[in-house]
C-alpha cells in the first residue's frame, strides 16, 4: 500500500499548467479564486480509479455550486498502456460527461512534483492553495455508500475555514505508470 | 480469495501456480489482459471481453455491477466447481 506523503499537508500546492483532453490550459494559481481546490490523479485503466469515479463526479457536482474546483489528472505512460491515451481520455470525457476537466500530463512532471503515487490520489487545496487533505476519497473502494466520505469532510472543514478532521489518509490504488 | 475457495473445497491451496508476467513480449505469449488473472486449468474465471493484451491493471465486474480489481468470488468459485467436475460448462 502507497503511504502518504504527510508532511505536504499544510504546505503549498505545486504550481500546475496542464492541458486538457481538448487542448485548454489549465493552471494553478488560477483567475479569480476558488474556496477549495481538488487536484485528484486518476487514468483509463485502473479499477480503483474507476470504482471511485462516479462518488468523484458526484462531489464535483454537489459541490460545483460552491465554486469549489476540481481538476483531474492523468500522467500515466500512454505508450505502455495505450487506455491511458489522450484520445482515450477525451473519449471518456465526452461520453461520460465529466463535470470537470481531464489534465494530460505527458511529460509526468506533475505527478512528481507532487509526489502523486496511485490512481485515485487526492488533494484538497484551500482558498491559499495550502494542502489541507491528501489521500484516499474514502475508506472503501467496493463500498459506494462510503460516498467519497473522506474528501466531503475536507471540503466542508476547508468551506467553514476549519482544519479537516484528518489531513491524510494512504492512498490507495493502482501505482501511477512511469515511464521507463 | 483464490486459495479460500480451493482451501474450502478440499484442494491445497499452496498448489496455485503464481506467474508473473513482465513483458509486452510474455504478456503476448500468455494472452495476458491484466493483473490479477486467474485461470483454473486453463480457463479464466472471468473470460475477457475485448480487453486488450498488455501489461496492465485488470477490471473485473462484479455480478452485482460495481467494479472491482478482483473477480466476484461466486465466478471464481463456479469456475473452480466446473473444473472440478471436468467440464467447462
Amino acid at each position: 500500500m502507497a503511504r502518504a506523503t504527510a508532511t505536504k499537508v499544510g504546505g503549498p500546492a505545486p504550481a500546475l499548467e496542464l492541458p486538457d483532453t481538448e487542448g485548454h490550459i489549465h493552471t494553478l494559481p488560477a483567475a479569480g479564486t476558488a474556496p477549495a481546490t481538488v487536484v485528484f490523479w486518476t487514468c483509463n485503466h485502473c479499477p480503483y480509479a474507476l470504482a471511485w469515479h462516479d462518488r468523484l463526479v458526484e462531489v464535483a457536482r454537489d459541490y460545483g455550486p460552491q465554486d469549489v474546483r476540481f481538476l483531474a489528472v492523468n500522467s500515466n505512460d500512454a505508450e505502455r498502456y495505450p487506455r491511458d491515451s489522450l484520445e482515450a481520455m477525451r473519449e471518456r470525457v465526452l461520453e461520460e460527461g465529466w463535470p470537470f476537466p481531464y489534465l494530460h500530463d505527458e511529460s509526468q512532471q506533475a505527478a512528481r512534483d507532487w509526489a502523486a503515487q496511485t490512481t485515485p490520489h487526492l488533494y484538497v487545496l484551500d482558498r491559499e492553495l495550502r494542502i489541507r487533505y491528501e489521500g484516499a476519497p474514502d475508506a472503501d473502494h467496493m463500498n459506494p455508500a462510503e460516498n467519497a466520505a473522506w474528501l466531503r469532510e475536507a471540503l466542508d472543514a476547508v468551506l467553514a475555514g476549519e482544519d479537516p478532521p484528518r489531513d491524510a489518509t494512504d492512498p490507495v490504488g493502482c501505482s501511477i505508470k512511469w515511464k521507463q | 480469495m483464490l486459495r479460500e475457495e480451493m482451501a474450502a473445497h478440499g484442494l491445497d491451496p499452496d498448489s496455485v501456480e503464481v506467474r508473473e508476467v513482465r513483458t509486452e513480449a510474455d504478456a503476448d505469449r500468455a494472452a495476458f489482459v491484466g493483473s490479477p488473472t486467474i485461470r483454473i486449468d486453463g480457463r479464466d474465471v472471468q473470460a475477457p471481453a475485448d480487453e486488450p493484451v498488455g501489461l496492465t491493471c485488470r477490471v473485473y465486474r462484479l455480478r452485482d455491477g460495481r467494479i472491482s480489481p478482483l473477480p466476484d468470488r461466486d465466478d471464481l468459485r463456479e469456475t473452480l466447481e466446473q473444473a472440478m467436475d471436468g467440464g467447462t460448462d
